[in-house]
């Protein structure tokens, strides 16, 4: 690649920055609230946004065509007879929903019309609003899974590596017994050992808890390894001279030195963990309905029949790839060396 | 021998301990089996408890450990509390079927990594390389999830090959041969799809460990030898590069393990998957302890059979 290296880096950030900060604001991006049933419309396709009418003049306001039922195909078809202009900056009546609700959202349509981006569900509910609320569930629970894994990865791997002993002893053989169960084995059994109806928010931090306390044993061997290295380099080892004590050297010393290992860890676990979300509540045992997750959501679309005639149901899957792809070239951008 | 000895106890330890920490767990965990039962208004709570009572449930952490140890001994691997028996006879039909696939899935993925892995080093920097790492970037993105979903809405909608299930109605009556080929069948989509996941992970160490022996002195000098390629690639430089191939194999085997669970439950693989899965929402632990051991004996062995060959093949492991 010819792009530097800094400039790939910083790149990936403002991709992921955006994208992140997007299903932030899902509040003010989705047209409807996750959970708002239009039970006239399910399953209808992906809508078209006009700009030109039937005569072919063009409109600066896009707008959409109402949508009739065609009772031939079972599906709907567009009535250019009904024009429902887009409003954008429109006020949300809405009642709040999601973590952050917003006074206005970017556009919708008036009633009786209805607005289906990416097509609606078998209750007629918007799949691109509860797309953009399902990657608030998804994204954070990949980004604080990772903070505690990271942090709980750095505790251990710091603590075994400096001190060594029996300490390291000991948490390395904990790691080896962790990493004796396949992942996705070990995540199921944990979750099999906790109670299974539990509330959203309770199953949002559950999740968090068990993706990020899992899998905390990579991370903590890396950092081990890098602070066994700093422990014995030099610098280290004249501040000892001085008489530092083990918390000032900890602080000042060696966990500076474990920044790269730790951000590069970080860039690979975020989008490990949110699959592992997805994996989850597409199993039933995350986020619940009706609140969306791109893996409960998913999970409509486990019935092939109903999927064969509504592929826009894949869209939570498809949406995690632009996802990966961010935080992949990330973590190679962070870990290529200089001219390769 | 005593490396082989230590590796083997070193195994079996490490299962002990999981079997330890994993059997306290579930004990510990709140609400078992019964707790799922209660739900039905037609069982009194004095029933329930008569049930636990019957299961055993009420004796001591430790003299319960010790039943369900004697009874994975034995080989009945524990007692299912919805399925009324020992685990075991459900369990071994799922097992082969897991290690049908996942056997299936490894053959294949080595069979197809290796070659495409060589291939990448012989050609590395030029658009033939890049075409390749394009390629495997792409299948990289896409979640084991949403491909096992593509898959099996292909099969529905092409109809060239069957949705679930490892064998067809009329099984029984077909010939020998027809019989593997009804099975091969089957598991064709479910394998591709985990072929497909482990292959660009595979490819690209292979890729990497084989152009450290091509660039490494003794690569330069046998080219320099006037060796042809394909006798150095297999003779002299596949056989040095095989050490870290050799540790990744063990280490893939607990990836395929998860991966398989999933594409097991998405496309109906009557393996230990969908079984777990059932026995994790109706809290019956003792198969999902029984799930967890196995599995977990699985991962050991393939690490054991790693190190076993690691052993085998490189002289400096035994002279350390």
């Amino acid at each position: 690649m010819t792009i530097p290296r800094p400039t790939r880096i910083r790149l990936g950030l403002w991709y992921l920055g955006i994208l992140h900060a997007a299903v932030l604001l899902a509040g003010f991006l989705a047209p409807y609230p996750f959970a708002e049933q239009h039970r006239d419309f399910p399953y209808a396709a992906p809508m078209a946004i006009h700009w030109f009418d039937r005569q072919g003049a063009f409109h600066l306001r896009p707008f959409v065509n109402g949508l009739v039922p065609d009772l031939a195909s079972g599906q709907y078809r567009e009535d250019p007879a009904q024009v429902f202009p887009i409003h954008f900056w429109a006020p949300n009546h809405a009642a709040a929903s999601g973590w952050l609700p917003a006074p206005r959202r970017l556009f919708g349509v008036t009633e009786p019309g209805v607005v289906f981006l990416l097509g609606s569900d078998g209750y007629g509910r918007d799949v691109f609003s509860r797309l953009v609320y399902g990657g608030q569930v998804s994204l954070f629970t990949g980004l604080l899974a990772a903070g505690l894994s990271l942090g709980l990865g750095l505790a251990m791997g710091t603590a075994a590596g400096f001190f060594g002993g029996w300490t390291d002893a000991l948490l390395m053989r904990g790691a080896e017994l962790v990493m004796a169960l396949p992942w996705l084995y070990l995540l199921l059994a944990v979750r099999a050992f906790l109670p299974l109806h539990i509330s959203t928010l309770q199953a949002f931090f559950l999740l968090i808890a068990i993706i990020g306390g899992v899998g905390w044993v990579r991370p903590a061997r890396l950092i081990r390894g890098v602070v066994l290295s700093a422990r014995e380099s030099g610098f280290v080892q004249a501040a000892r001279g001085f008489g530092a004590g083990p918390a000032y050297l900890i602080r000042r010393h060696i966990l500076p030195f474990t920044a790269g290992v730790v951000l590069t860890q970080a860039t690979v676990l975020i989008p490990q963990y949110i699959l592992a979300e997805v994996t989850l509540s597409f199993l039933g045992l995350g986020v619940g309905e009706p609140v969306p997750s791109w893996g409960n959501m998913l999970a409509e679309a486990r019935q092939y029949h109903a999927l064969m005639n509504h592929p826009w149901l894949l869209a939570p899957g498809l949406a995690a790839v632009p996802i990966l792809l961010g935080y992949i070239t990330l973590a190679d951008a962070l870990t290529s060396r200089h001219g390769s | 021998m005593r490396y082989v000895a230590g590796r083997l106890l070193h195994g079996v330890a490490l299962l002990v301990l999981v079997s330890v920490f994993s059997f306290a767990f579930a004990h510990l965990a709140p609400g078992d089996y019964y707790t799922e039962l209660r739900n039905d208004p037609r069982i009194s709570g004095a029933t329930i408890e008569g049930l636990r009572e019957q299961a055993g449930l009420h004796g001591s952490l430790a003299r319960q450990y010790a039943a369900w140890g004697a009874s994975m001994l034995k080989g009945d691997f524990g007692y299912s509390l919805a399925y009324q028996g020992p685990v075991a006879p459900i369990l071994w039909e799922r097992l082969r079927a897991t290690l049908l696939l996942t056997g299936a899935a490894t053959v294949l993925a080595w069979l197809l990594a290796v070659p495409l892995g060589i291939w990448n080093a012989v050609y590395r920097g030029t658009w033939k390389d890049t075409a390749a790492r394009v390629g495997l970037a792409v299948l990289i993105l896409i979640p084991d999830l949403l491909l096992a979903i593509l898959f099996l809405l292909l099969a529905v909608e092409t109809g060239w090959f069957p949705v679930g299930g490892m064998r067809s109605a009329e099984f029984p009556s077909l010939g020998a041969g027809r019989k593997v080929a009804d099975v091969a069948w089957h598991v064709a989509l479910p394998a591709a799809v985990l072929v497909l996941g482990l292959l660009p992970v595979l490819v690209r160490h292979v890729r990497a460990s084989m152009a450290e022996a091509i660039d490494a002195p003794f690569g330069q000098a046998a080219r320099a030898h006037g060796i042809p390629l394909r006798r150095r690639l297999f003779r002299h430089l596949l056989p040095a590069a095989l050490n870290p191939l050799v540790s990744l194999f063990g280490i893939s085997i607990g990836t395929l393990l998860s991966a398989s669970l999933l594409v097991e439950v998405v496309m109906g693989w009557p393996g230990l998957g969908p079984l777990f899965l059932d026995a994790v929402m109706a809290r019956d632990f003792g198969v999902v302890l029984a799930v967890v051991m196995l599995s977990t004996a699985f991962l050991i062995a393939g690490n054991l059979v790693a190190d076993l060959l690691l052993y085998g093949l490189d002289p400096r492991i035994r002279v350390k």
